[in-house]
């Protein structure tokens, strides 16, 4: 049986990672990343953990050196945060391009200028097009229990492509909530052995890995890419039934909250759909059909998947704690571009909100409930994009 | 381990790890260096490159020239990169996933080395990998198409900072990159030269055999940037040494010692007459900078020297 705890979500992934063991990893402290990987070099130094790790000059370098290790052939690990991922970017294509299995939790935190360390979404949505897969997650549950799935989805013979698991930085990563850890042994069967494919320590069989590829061949390459994407959401599936068996704990491509038959909903990411299914159950009391759906794999999206569940619906409102400056909110483009090829499809309004880590207060799911139950009555909406919770 | 001698006779019996058919440049000195490194090993070598040359011409679409594993990832980061599998390799081995003894070296241009790639260079030193960073110093980026570099030589004419009527090419000195790394406190770094072919063998190999992190600086001739005939690569990699323009030296464990002394120390301008990057600091006007560049040259070999054991002192 597991143990029920009182753990931060940085404690709780640093948990995940001990159990895991990963033979490498690689980091570079940020904040609000920097308590997990403090927590996990206490791990290494009180020898519970058999990884090696390398504490590197800065996140290009963590990236870089995550590459080199997870090539040479075991399991990596790194994690990092807003700025940390941004100076990634370059590697993180790398990462994927080489289909390196490498998981990093992505404490999320907004990008300069101005500095700001705390939460949003601005850091992993900026890495959107990298050819990472994306899990995101609500609470420290779901962080620790999303790597330890990144793991398994990632290192798939199928798959073998990198994976981040997003969590709230501060909001999630600093508090603390009641949770369960599963026993060391239940994870280490669930991850299994890792298996390598192609090593570059294999010296017998000498690879050359990261060629040069001109416009003979690269269209392929790139569209090999595509395709393993298309695949990563039947593996996503089949871990999280594996996953449902040794935790109890269901996990699909999104959770939906009184959808069924909802006739307005929010569509909303991580540790801000806890707030806002507080305020469905509220206007559900009120006998208003209101509902939620929160994705959790946002890389590769699931289109029909999500268009299915939401077609029903007469306005949804798509919240995103990003921005596309010049454009909707970036999980407003996947979920109209998801509704799209609907005849009939609900009216969608787009919330950019808790930018910087400004709170994400009960009031504003109100007022954007509110104008959802407003949109239906009259069935007209005054703006797609806006900007909610900001002092005039 | 039975080693082989470092004599031509034996060493040409050795498999040459980096194949024939590569698309360098011909006359260009960067593959001989990789030869001479690959020869000089006796143990399995994990090999890698950052963007470059070197990187571009030996591994393309499905062809590669590398005999032995070998890994690029991007430009700036090719130390931190064989550092991960340096890491991995010690987590495996540590766990007895893996019982070979294997070596890690990485070779790289100078800008990927100097300028780019500085502080991942530096990090992966300070860190203490065992593995020995190769930089083939062609003294600019090359591969883009001549670019000045921190490593581009004072005077010389470049596509960035050509010879103009107002600006008579690079004004600045070059970094001196072998005493930063030697300022690292590493157990291991030297400077060499292929025309030198035994000095530069040597030396790897006593690189190879220190555990920790080393450092090697080898002169790169390269026709096009330095606008040289293509069968004068070994020729003016000599002159550099002889003109004291590339000293050959080593610092272990912080002992600085010269290998390789010129028997006649030759004017500066032996070296650069044959390269047409420095045509036009031959032109009366700029006889000023011909003179810096030699007194530049004469002042840091006195500090080598002084900085130098003698083979006397060596001996107590």
């Amino acid at each position: 049986m597991g143990k029920i705890v009182a753990a931060t979500g940085n404690e709780a992934v640093a948990e995940a990672l001990r159990q895991i063991n990963p033979d490498v990893c690689a980091a570079y402290p940020i904040t609000p990343q920097t308590d997990m990987m403090q927590r996990f070099a206490s791990f290494v130094s009180d020898g519970k953990v058999d990884t090696e790790i390398m504490l590197v000059e800065s996140e290009h370098s963590a990236m870089s050196a995550c590459i080199g290790a997870s090539a040479g052939g075991g399991r990596v690990a790194t994690a990092t945060s807003g700025p940390g991922l941004a100076l990634m970017w370059e590697m993180l294509y790398v990462a994927s391009g080489m289909r390196l299995p490498i998981v990093m939790p992505v404490v999320n935190r907004s990008l300069s200028a101005p500095l700001n360390i705390h939460g949003d979404h601005s850091d992993a949505m900026g890495a959107r097009d990298s050819g990472w897969i994306q899990l995101w997650s609500e609470n420290a549950q779901e962080a620790y229990d999303n790597t330890i799935q990144a793991f398994r989805i990632g290192e798939h013979m199928d798959i073998r492509l990198p994976v981040m698991v997003c969590l709230d930085g501060f909001i999630i990563s600093h508090s603390i909530e009641r949770m369960e850890y599963l026993d060391d042994n239940v994870v280490k069967a669930f991850v299994r052995e890792y298996k390598s494919l192609n090593p570059l320590l294999d010296v017998e069989n000498p690879k050359s890995i990261g060629p040069l590829i001109l416009p003979d061949l690269y269209h392929e390459y790139k569209r090999a890419q595509h395709e393993v994407m298309t695949k990563v959401k039947d593996v996503v599936l089949d871990v999280a039934e594996d996953f449902k068996k040794i935790s109890g704990r269901s996990y699909g491509l999104f959770e939906t909250y009184r959808l069924d038959d909802a006739e307005i909903a929010v569509v909303i990411l991580n540790s801000a759909a806890g707030t806002a299914k507080d305020i469905v159950d509220e206007f559900r009391e009120k006998g208003i059909k209101a509902g939620l759906l929160k994705p959790r794999l946002f890389r590769p999206f699931p289109y029909e998947e999500v268009a299915h569940a939401l077609k029903n619906l007469k306005a949804v409102c798509i919240m995103d704690r990003a921005d596309s400056f010049g454009g909707y909110g970036p999980l407003f483009m996947e979920v109209s571009s998801a509704l799209y090829p609907l005849n009939d499809r609900p009216i969608m309004i787009n919330k950019i909100y808790g930018l910087g880590g400004r709170d994400f207060m009960p009031q504003h799911a109100e007022i954007v409930l509110d104008e959802l139950v407003e949109i239906v009555k009259t069935g007209k909406f005054k703006t797609i994009k806006e900007y909610i919770g900001v002092r005039e | 381990m039975e080693t082989t001698p470092l004599r031509l006779k034996e060493l040409s019996k050795k498999e040459v790890l980096l194949t024939a058919g590569h698309r360098m440049c011909s006359g260009c000195g960067a593959p001989i260096i990789v030869k001479m490194v690959l020869l000089a090993s006796e143990y399995p070598v994990v090999a890698c490159s950052s963007t470059g040359c070197l990187e571009v011409s030996s591994c393309i679409s499905l062809l590669t020239a590398w005999k032995i594993p070998w890994i690029h990832s991007a430009f700036e980061n090719a130390a931190a990169t064989i550092a991960g599998t340096e890491t991995m390799y010690r987590a495996l081995k540590k766990q007895g996933r893996i019982d070979k003894e294997i070596k890690f070296i990485t070779f790289c241009g100078d800008g990927g080395t100097y300028d780019i790639g500085f502080q991942s260079l530096s990090g992966a030193m300070e860190r203490g990998h065992d593995m020995l960073y190769i930089c083939y110093d062609n003294g600019a980026y090359m591969n883009t198409g001549i670019q000045r570099s921190s490593a581009t030589p004072y005077g010389a004419d470049t596509t960035t900072c050509p010879a103009g009527s107002v600006v008579p090419g690079k004004l600045q000195k070059r970094k001196d990159l072998t005493k930063i790394m030697a300022a690292h406190n590493i157990p291991y770094v030297a400077q060499a030269s292929p025309s030198h072919w035994l000095d530069l063998m040597k030396k790897v190999r006593k690189a190879i055999e220190i555990k920790g992190p080393k450092f090697m600086n080898i002169i790169a001739p390269c026709n096009r940037g330095w606008r040289s005939m293509t069968n004068d690569a070994i020729l003016l990699s000599r002159l550099a040494v002889e003109t004291c323009y590339w000293p050959l030296y080593e610092v272990e464990h912080g002992i600085t010692k010269i290998t390789v002394t010129p028997k006649e120390k030759k004017p500066v301008i032996d070296f650069l007459k044959l390269q047409g990057r420095f045509k036009h600091l031959f032109a009366p006007e700029n006889e000023w900078m011909l003179k810096k560049i030699q007194e530049d040259i004469d002042k840091d070999w006195e500090l080598l020297l002084k900085a130098a054991v003698t083979e006397k002192e060596e001996e107590k």
